[in-house]
């Protein structure tokens, strides 16, 4: 119990007491899981209404392994991106190992099936309600996707805000291929790790209660702003 | 003034149609004409659903033909409201102008909207609307799209006298514009309240098609006699 209080009391000291470190931390977890939830819904809507419309031998198969996939262990995808990006790799010319941009990589990569699976769901359902409608009122394929897009925007950001929560909280990819470089690649999530294994773990457990918090506060902006949405235009 | 209609007269040559391997319409052979309305009567069951989403364009005949004014039926010229249209997530101001599609579009669904008494609620989101309303502004969406024809698959079978009511009125102003209604019900007094001919549907198959009147007066099948009476059809 004595360990809970002080991570509380810390977590509190460090969010209020103006620590450069930590908001550099806070920053660069942000900046990355942002950017690899941004490429991730980028590539993987349209690829998830691709499944949801096109009917092509193996397609079931493909939903299997993207259903399947939203479970990808973390570490397995850090080591593989670990391996495409190292010298000697397929990649490695780029350079990027241990940077916040392979972090950014790796994130994507256990993002985009979240993405793919949930949203051919969401978009599969949504044209069983409107198909014949749709057709009725002329629209072809490509207006059709921008319809189901766009009318299931709100069950869609709940589909990104799964992907964001997997992210944020995952460490093992991010460890792997950043290297939790003090300054550089240090993330809350790696730096928990750290400072865990160091014993520390009051430092450790105030850090998760940042992470927590913001965490929090994501979905709740995303929870007003569909609310708001809702409201405005009706789902 | 509009073009000279194309999609008129509207002929059935021994279409069928069937779905998982149960035929639900045979042999239907018939012409519909411009003029006043065309009722197809029928009670639950008898195909008439089937047949209005052949004519549009949304299903395609197992067996037979169907030529809209020569040429095949289309969605582009014809229009359908569904017994229980689909609101789009949006406002019903854009659910019209969705039908339209291009430059102006807000102006003109705005105007329709308008013309369906709905202008108050253009800003609210259309699946927060009564069964009523939402029926109304499907009438509008469908007349956005400037149909030569405009199919109604029992536009009031789920709502109130009043609704019922104003969706009639709605109905009548469109085929005055000269737009051809051809409309599927099982409510015999919306019947007589709309129809200049009658076609009756029973078990997949036309048994008549005549003035609203002959109907009415001198219905020649047992079937559609039992039907007038009120008589449970089987």
């Amino acid at each position: 119990m004595s360990d809970l209080s002080q991570a509380l009391s810390v977590a509190f000291h460090l969010m209020f007491s103006g620590n450069r470190e930590l908001w550099e931390i806070v920053g660069l977890s942000l900046s990355v899981t942002l950017s690899a939830v941004a490429i991730a819904t980028f590539l993987g809507l349209p690829a998830g209404a691709f499944l949801a419309f096109c009917r092509f031998p193996g397609r079931n198969a493909l939903i299997v392994i993207f259903n399947a996939a939203m479970g990808l262990p973390p570490v397995v995808v850090g080591l593989l991106i670990y391996l495409l990006l190292s010298r000697s790799g397929p990649l490695g010319q780029f350079g990027i190992l241990f940077t916040p941009k392979a972090m950014i990589v790796a994130q994507a990569f256990l993002v985009f099936p979240i993405v793919v699976a949930l949203s051919r769901q969401v978009i599969e359902d949504l044209w069983a309600e409107y198909s014949e409608q749709l057709r009725s009122l002329g629209s072809g394929p490509l207006k059709s996707v921008g319809t189901l897009l766009w009318d299931g925007r709100f069950s869609l950001v709940t589909v990104v805000l799964a992907g964001f929560g997997r992210a944020a909280a995952e460490v093992g990819a991010i460890i792997i291929v950043g290297g939790n470089i003090d300054g550089f690649t240090r993330t809350m999530t790696t730096a928990i790790a750290l400072e865990t294994s160091k014993g520390d773990l009051a430092l450790a457990l105030g850090l998760g209660f940042v992470l927590l918090f913001i965490i929090v506060l994501v979905n709740a902006l995303a929870w007003l702003a569909r609310r708001t949405g809702e409201n405005l235009a009706g789902a | 003034m509009r073009a000279p209609m194309t999609s008129l007269p509207l002929v059935l040559r021994d279409t069928g149609f069937s779905a998982g391997g149960v035929e639900i319409l045979h042999d239907l052979s018939l012409a519909i004409a411009a003029g006043p309305p065309t009722i197809v009567l029928g009670p639950n069951g008898a195909g008439k659903s089937v047949l209005l989403r052949l004519c549009h364009g949304l299903l395609s005949p197992a067996a037979g033909e169907i030529r809209a004014g020569g040429n095949s039926p289309s969605t582009e010229r014809t229009a359908l409201v569904f017994q229980r249209p689909v609101m789009l997530r949006r406002t019903a101001l854009a659910n019209v102008a969705y039908a339209i599609g291009r430059k102006g579009a807000r102006e003109r669904a705005a105007a329709l909207l308008e013309r369906v008494g709905l202008s108050h609620l253009a800003r609210r989101p259309a699946r927060k609307l009564s069964g009523g309303e939402q029926q109304r502004v499907a009438l509008a969406r469908a007349w956005a799209r400037d149909p030569e024809i405009l199919f109604l698959d029992e536009p009031t079978a789920s709502l109130d006298p009043a609704a019922t009511r104003a969706v009639e009125d709605i109905v009548a102003e469109i085929a005055s514009q000269g737009v051809k209604i051809v409309m599927a019900t099982h409510d015999l007094g919306q019947a007589r309240r709309l129809a200049g001919d009658i076609v009756f549907l029973h078990k997949g198959r036309i048994l008549e098609h005549t003035p609203a009147e002959d109907f009415f007066a001198a219905p020649k099948t047992p079937q559609a006699a039992a039907f007038l009476r009120g008589d449970l059809l089987t």
